[in-house]
């Protein structure tokens, strides 16, 4: 960057669906019309995080965020602020507050670790993520013994951040006692929690974080092959990825002999097909071998028996994109954030009726309210904040008088608000709790894989049911069935898919039952969303 | 356009080569290939071709079918020019997205998993697409498509329809 001015445009996926690669070629038309070619440079850059103003750009060394909505703003910002160096007020993200990376540790504010370099650099030039500490904690690594890299990530208690939240050190240590030819090391990047899109960005950012990490992994293991498995709809992600493992192997950072030592390691892309089932670690693992996405019977784990009956090691994107700043700061720094159970930051994706929807990186332990509040500036439209949906389409539904509980892997236990994927879905109050429930549940009766009777025939139980209390005919016996068939999946079913969806709807017949009681008897729903038929004539059957 | 059995045996065994070259292991094979094919014909996976498939792996038809099947992003049946993919999941749910796809529908004239009578449009329902940040959002093929509003599908719906008729002349 030897030009006197940089402009950042954020070109991840959901702002090119708002005009970013459009205004990018309008902004460098302009600047080569204005004759700046030589003292601006136009470079594409991740995710800033949200998305309520319009596409953002960064004006460096000033650090201003510019959104972008027309043509016009466009020709604005170049007329006025690179041709005359005068601010444009109306077009300046006042609010945007440029995040310093690893800095902060109090709560309510952004700290950077995993997405330090999201935005803040062109994710398709190696050079660049080298120039920003990249592939030094790789190096460090492997100038250390692979029991050492796992004592390291042991000691800093680093957990899953897919949502089960389990020790990654152990994961890895399991893995490393098993005596085997081949292992393996898998990224779970099968990203189809519903509105979780972190993953998304970080691959989209960043993708040569998560290289570095699964890499590190390897080593500690004494694995020699890994594969990336992507969601088939994420084509930016896998297009990133794929150009960083190019580049990787061109740099002698991926391939034989890793920065001349013996570790050798090959990475690889593999794109899933539409199954939100595949994101379970073993059904990963079976479509990784070319079969249809059905969960295997565990034990035996990944760590025993994975991809071809090998060991490996499953972990989440963002699992891995801690792994490399673990390894460069130390475990002590890494425990020195976050709350002692969870150390860290997390992820969140915040969606749904708030004002500013996006992603934003804390320090586990935040609030809820703090997330809704602080960062996703509120509910948007005026209305009143009625649920959140904390952690996943899998996670907890919660009352606004919950919302002052810290998050982390404990606030389950704790606090019955699960942490899972780290989505903050806001839902306002002119939605009914019946609708969002069969909503809810459809998802999981297209999603469940068929294998086992609990999962396959329970969600399509409770479709009925709530579908008959949303068409008004309920009965009120409904809601003890519906906590049955919730139970009894949770007990029987084979997979966390089926065992998982007593969460959401437990948490919504405990949280919610007299509105879902306001549906049975009544004339029609409380809030006129469902569309209540005629009563019917004979009583409604009995399960 | 009719498939004879030979031209999609022939392209078959050309794909599966061109795959296996850029191929990490013997596991990747199927599922990479039957992505390959799909895009080779534009939505879709002739049934001719898992026979075809079935000879150059060695796998038994049955398994192929059972693959091809159970992946919502592969179909057997010919499928429009333009694949619509709506995300009913809840952050699309609660920004309006059963007005989306109510305009969406009335305009296509189509429900889901249905194709429109000139076969330009297939629509279907999507679990979360991963765009939260801009819902309700919807892909057509690879494209994605976020703030949608009853009007601007129709719009969008328009901008192609537009697009073809003006190829066509």
């Amino acid at each position: 960057m030897n030009k006197a001015i940089t402009v950042l445009v954020s070109v991840d996926s959901s702002s090119i669906l708002m005009g970013s690669r459009h205004y990018k070629n309008y902004l460098i038309s302009l600047v080569s019309r204005y004759n700046l070619d030589s003292v601006v440079e136009i470079l594409e850059t991740g995710s800033f995080g949200r998305y309520d103003r319009g596409v953002l750009m960064m004006l460096l060394p000033d650090s201003v965020v510019y959104a972008m909505t027309s043509e016009k703003d466009v020709e604005l910002f170049v007329t006025e602020q690179l041709l005359k160096g005068r601010r444009v007020d109306k077009l300046i993200v006042k609010d945007f507050e440029p995040a310093g990376a690893i800095e902060t540790t109090v709560v309510s504010e952004e700290m950077r670790v995993v997405l330090k370099n999201a935005g803040r650099m062109n994710p398709r030039d190696i050079e660049e993520y080298i120039a920003r500490e990249g592939y030094q904690a790789l190096g460090k690594a492997l100038g250390t013994k692979p029991e050492e890299v796992i004592a390291e990530i042991r000691k800093s208690n680093l957990r899953g951040r897919g949502g089960a939240g389990f020790p990654t050190g152990l994961k890895w240590e399991f893995t490393s006692r098993t005596e085997a030819p081949e292992k393996y090391v898998i990224c779970n990047a099968d990203e189809g929690e519903p509105g979780t899109f972190k993953d998304r960005l970080i691959m989209e950012g960043d993708p040569h974080l998560v290289i570095e990490g699964m890499a590190i992994a390897a080593y500690a293991v004494g694995a020699s092959r890994g594969y990336v498995y992507i969601r088939g709809e994420y084509y930016e992600s896998v297009d990133n990825l794929r150009t960083a493992i190019r580049q990787a192997y061109e740099y002698g950072l991926l391939g034989e002999n890793i920065l001349g030592t013996q570790f050798s390691f090959d990475l690889s892309v593999r794109l899933g097909a539409g199954a939100y089932i595949c994101g379970e670690e073993t059904a990963l693992i079976e479509s990784i071998e070319g079969k249809s996405g059905r969960p295997r019977l565990r034990p035996p784990y990944p760590p025993v028996k994975g991809v071809h009956q090998l060991p490996t090691v499953v972990n989440n994107v963002e699992t891995f994109g801690c792994v490399p700043h673990i390894v460069n700061r130390g475990a002590d720094w890494f425990l020195s954030i976050g709350t002692d159970s969870s150390p860290g930051t997390k992820v969140y994706s915040l969606c749904g009726n708030l004002v500013k929807r996006g992603i934003v990186e804390v320090p586990m332990g935040t609030t809820t309210a703090d997330l809704i509040y602080s960062f996703g500036g509120g509910i948007a439209g005026g209305r009143t904040l009625k649920m959140i949906q904390t952690g996943g389409a899998a996670g907890t539904f919660i009352k606004p008088d919950e919302i002052s509980f810290p998050l982390d892997f404990d606030s389950m236990r704790n606090h019955n608000v699960s942490l899972g994927s780290g989505v903050i879905l806001a839902i306002d109050d002119t939605h009914c709790a019946v609708d969002i429930g069969l909503n809810l549940m459809e998802f999981f009766a297209h999603e469940s894989c068929g294998k086992c009777t609990p999962c396959r025939e329970g969600t399509r139980m409770i479709i009925h049911l709530l579908g008959q209390i949303s068409k008004g005919k309920g009965t009120p016996d409904m809601i003890d069935h519906l906590y049955n068939i919730s139970s009894t999946m949770e007990d029987a079913s084979f997979c966390g898919l089926g065992q998982s969806v007593c969460v959401p709807l437990g948490s919504l017949l405990d949280r919610f039952r007299s509105e879902i009681e306001d549906h049975i008897g009544a004339e029609a729903c409380p809030l006129e969303v469902c569309k209540f038929e005629k009563p019917a004539k004979q009583k409604a059957r009995r399960w | 356009m009719m498939l004879t059995k030979e031209d999609v045996t022939k392209t078959v065994h050309d794909i599966y080569e061109r795959v296996r070259e850029k191929s990490f292991e013997e596991g990747d094979m199927l599922i990479n290939a039957l992505h390959a094919i799909q895009d080779h014909y534009g939505n879709y996976i002739p049934l001719e071709a898992a026979e075809t498939l079935k000879e150059l792996t060695g796998l038994p038809l049955s398994k192929i079918y059972g693959v091809m099947t159970f992946y919502t992003m592969f179909s057997n049946k010919p499928r429009g020019k333009y694949v619509i993919r709506f995300c009913k999941s809840l952050p699309c749910h609660v920004r309006r997205g059963r007005s989306v796809i109510e305009a969406l529908k009335g305009k296509l004239g189509i429900g889901f998993t249905e194709t429109t009578e000139d076969r330009l449009f297939t629509l279907e329902e999507s679990s979360c697409l991963g765009l939260c940040g801009v819902s309700p959002v919807m892909m057509i093929n690879d494209e994605a498509y976020g703030n949608l509003t009853p009007e601007r599908v129709e719009e969008i719906v328009d901008a192609i329809v537009t697009r073809e008729r003006s190829d066509e002349e």
